[in-house]
């Protein structure tokens, strides 16, 4: 069992941590979408990934992520957890926000803790000025909340990796700061962060990988 | 464990609030058993020796009516991609999803039909052991209707595929099911057929999930 989310006492880097991926190629209904893809990412990283539409970028998250095979290749998660594989040690926002309407957004949190086996809801709500709205079904979220509210799982079990596929989208310019502060708090923390976005994140990315030059 | 129950929850959460679950299999099941005496005639004799085969043809295809949504909307949503990545297998997560059906569909359906067995003339006599067979069945209903689910979980309107590929799966289980609620069947006949309805349930419960999971990753990918 990972420790508790704890701001300033927890820090992932028990060990000395790296993900690296050599030689990547992936394949979409025949299409070629990348080659010979590679990255390394060490603690505290934010590797911003940039591209043309289509150039693959959803697909290398989804990929890191265990979600789609790769064509060629390998990842690895050196010095992580053995016996899980790298999207249990990982967090995945997509454009999908897996957000159930019918449902309240404090329940719709509380069940992604259970099932992560994490923390503190009412913190996670709290960091994206979710609170007022903790009652409410998430149906009635604008799409910026409902981003807020995806974005909010991040936080409810420390996960070393974080793969956020256009994290920015519908944020106002608060929640773009309550953004960057949480990201600074997963690096500080030890954390990865790979992002896949065009829009500045709020600091300066540690890395660049432009899947357009690479293709 | 807990995070099998919190999904459990929250999928019996969502089939109470969005409706489509257990009241709407309720009253597609009313339908059914309602107009079939009228279909029929009034021949009470005849109603009593069919009355075991209307309700269990009626059970599963109430079951069936929302076999489709046990994995669609998570797929929709992008939760089942999140699932992939929790701290269990993923078979449990697809053994938990057919576990909620089964609480929320086919196990109020298959209490309720017994019960509702009064409007197609069945002996009371009858009624226990087909609640007995229903109930056992009835779980296999939905781990059958699970993996029917997942094969068709990227499709639109993939509801008629899924009768039309589990549909044949049922068959067994109605054999037996019918076999053990008999009126005036032979002695150990009942207990024979419940038990070979038990393995079936049970044979389910193990290839479900495999095959369920198999097919959910395919699709992620």
């Amino acid at each position: 069992m990972m420790p508790a989310l704890d701001a300033g006492i927890f820090h992932y880097a028990t060990r000395v941590m790296e993900l690296n991926a050599k030689e990547l190629a992936c394949e979409r209904g025949g299409r070629i979408v990348f080659r010979n893809v590679a990255l390394s990412l060490k603690p505290g990283q934010l590797m911003q990934l940039t591209g043309p539409n289509g150039s693959g970028k959803s697909s290398l998250l989804r990929l890191i992520a265990g979600l789609n095979e790769a064509q060629a290749g390998v990842i690895a998660l050196e010095g992580g957890d053995a016996e899980l594989t790298i999207g249990q040690q990982a967090h995945y926002i997509a454009h999908q926000e897996a957000v159930k309407t019918a449902l309240t957004v404090h329940e719709n949190l509380a069940f992604w803790r259970d099932f992560m086996g994490g923390g503190d809801v009412e913190e996670a709500l709290a960091a994206f000025d979710l609170t007022r709205l903790s009652s409410y079904p998430a149906g009635l979220l604008s799409a910026g909340q409902k981003r807020r509210l995806a974005l909010a799982r991040l936080l409810l079990a420390p996960r070393v990796l974080w793969l956020l596929d256009e994290p920015t989208v519908g944020l106002d310019t608060a929640s773009l700061a309550r953004l960057a502060k949480v990201m600074a708090a997963q690096l500080d923390r030890g954390g990865m962060i790979i992002a896949a976005t065009h829009v500045p994140l709020g600091r300066e990315p540690d890395l660049r990988l432009d899947l357009g030059v690479a293709a | 464990m807990k995070l099998l129950l919190a999904l459990i929850r929250r999928d019996l959460a969502l089939s109470l609030r969005q409706g489509g679950g257990a009241g709407t299999a309720l009253g597609f099941f009313l339908a059914v058993v309602v107009l079939l005496p009228i279909g029929i005639g009034p021949d009470q004799a005849l109603l009593a020796r069919i009355a075991p085969g209307a309700l269990w043809i009626s059970l599963l295809l109430s079951v069936l009516l929302s076999a489709d949504r046990i994995f669609q909307q998570d797929y929709e949503d992008g939760s089942l991609d999140i699932m992939t990545m929790g701290p269990v297998p993923f078979e449990l997560v697809a053994l938990a999803k057919a576990a909620a059906h089964w609480l929320s569909t086919s196990l109020p359906l298959a209490i309720a039909a017994p019960l509702l067995g009064f409007l197609v003339n069945l002996e009371p006599q009858a009624i226990l052991p087909l609640a007995a067979s229903m109930v056992l069945g009835s779980a296999a209903l939905s781990l059958l209707a699970a993996v029917g689910a997942a094969v068709t979980v990227g499709l639109r309107r993939g509801g008629l595929l899924v009768s039309i590929l589990v549909l044949p799966l049922y068959v067994p289980v109605m054999i037996f099911g019918l076999s053990a609620s008999q009126p005036g069947a032979a002695p150990g006949l009942t207990t024979a057929s419940l038990l070979i309805l038990a393995a079936i349930t049970l044979v389910s419960l193990v290839v479900s999930p495999l095959a369920s999971a198999a097919a959910l990753r395919s699709y992620l990918k």
